[in-house]
């Protein structure tokens, strides 16, 4: 199969080119992020892990845990 | 996955309650609870005045804007640590807040005090920096209690928080401190203000959750000085038991609650500091030592922002 790298994910302020198509959370296990520690915004939208990933989709994973 | 409220996509699974919700369901189960916690454990009641202690983070921030929400009008208090961009960055999210909910905050900087950061603070009297962090936050914030008339603190305090220190306190068997851990802690004869934590029940994920979902703008960046704490380690253990059965923080919480002894009387003597009137086992309290080891006599100002079109008095619950 043939992966276009069209989708770019924040993480912590960096970007990442990820391949597609993708359920989110096939997404977390590519980065190995747990569900209980990060959320997916899509396109300025929560969504949940079942969501599908389309191309040019805006992904940030932002990090739910604070410390001290 | 399908809000089980209205059936729209829904924008969160909550394994915790097996069940998923939509934005609009997810921001009303969520004030509910926080409502209901306030209620069951009467954390706050007609005719008190509340303040938040606030950070500009998730939690702070989103119990702020949840309780003028729900109403309870609160003002907010922020020390500022004097952290360079960090701290500049947080009070700029919370003055944000504080013209949005048309409330008044309180401002004290560690620097106009000490004339240096909290890091440097620490060092100087040898501790690592969340400990001196701890200790000024605690008095600063209850003196602007005590000194502006506010009877209930409110902290941004949550599940995972709660869960954590529960567990570091049970590995050490922290005894003095293991059976303390309550919503609601009292106050003490006018010289410890009442303290409260109405996200007790409330995961740190779904407080995330409310604060993008509500449009909250709060600071993402960690404190450069949490990095290694221990409270963070505890979390993630906490969270990789969560993953595979999801409902374990709370019921660890809830189990916890139900535990609680009460009456255990404090084996030392508490007395008050004979120079501010500050709870302490000593003549002096830390706070005041600490201003005496610095030679610093002058008193505590703070910056007020926001709440100009508000009386000068805070309001009280109805």
């Amino acid at each position: 199969m043939c992966y276009e790298k069209a989708v770019k994910v924040e993480l912590e302020g960096k970007i990442y080119d990820v391949e597609k198509p993708m359920q989110v959370s096939r997404l977390l296990q590519q980065f190995s992020l747990s569900r209980e520690t990060h959320l997916v915004v899509v396109n300025n939208r929560l969504v949940t892990e079942d969501h599908r990933l389309e191309k040019d989709d805006q992904i940030k994973l932002i990090r739910v845990v604070s410390g001290g | 996955m399908k809000c089980r409220v209205c059936g729209q996509e829904a924008c969160i699974g909550l394994r915790a309650y097996n069940t998923a919700l939509c934005a609009d369901d997810f921001i009303f189960f969520l004030e509910k609870r926080v409502s209901t916690t306030i209620r069951k454990y009467h954390l706050i009641d007609a005719g008190d005045t509340p303040i938040v202690a606030v950070s500009g983070g998730k939690d702070s921030l989103s119990v702020w804007h949840i309780l003028n929400r729900l109403g309870y009008p609160a003002d907010g208090i922020y020390v500022d640590l004097g952290i360079g961009d960090y701290s500049r960055t947080s009070l700029v999210k919370i003055t944000q807040m504080a013209e949005k909910l048309q409330r008044k905050v309180y401002v004290l900087h560690v620097r106009d005090i000490f004339e240096k950061g909290i890091d440097e603070v620490a060092r100087a009297i040898r501790r690592v920096p969340c400990s001196a962090c701890g200790m000024v936050k605690r008095y600063v914030m209850n003196k602007i209690c005590i000194d502006r008339g506010y009877n209930v603190l409110i902290t941004g305090h949550n599940l995972d928080d709660e869960a954590a220190a529960l567990l570091g306190n049970l590995l050490y068997w922290k005894d003095e401190y293991l059976w303390k851990k309550s919503p609601s802690l009292e106050s003490k004869d006018g010289h410890l203000s009442k303290k409260v934590k109405p996200l007790f029940l409330c995961s740190e994920r779904e407080m995330a959750a409310y604060a993008v979902l509500s449009g909250i703008d709060y600071i993402y960046e960690e404190c450069p000085f949490s990095v290694d704490a221990k409270s963070l380690e505890y979390k993630g253990i906490l969270n990789k038991l969560e993953e595979s059965s999801p409902g374990t923080k709370l019921q660890f919480i809830k189990g916890y609650l139900k535990k609680i002894k009460t009456g255990k009387e404090e084996k030392r003597d508490m007395a008050y500091c004979e120079t501010c009137g500050y709870p302490c086992y000593g003549d002096k309290c830390n706070m005041c030592r600490l201003l005496e080891r610095f030679h610093i006599e002058k008193g505590m100002d703070f910056d007020e922002y926001g709440g100009s079109s508000l009386d000068s008095n805070q309001t009280m619950v109805t």
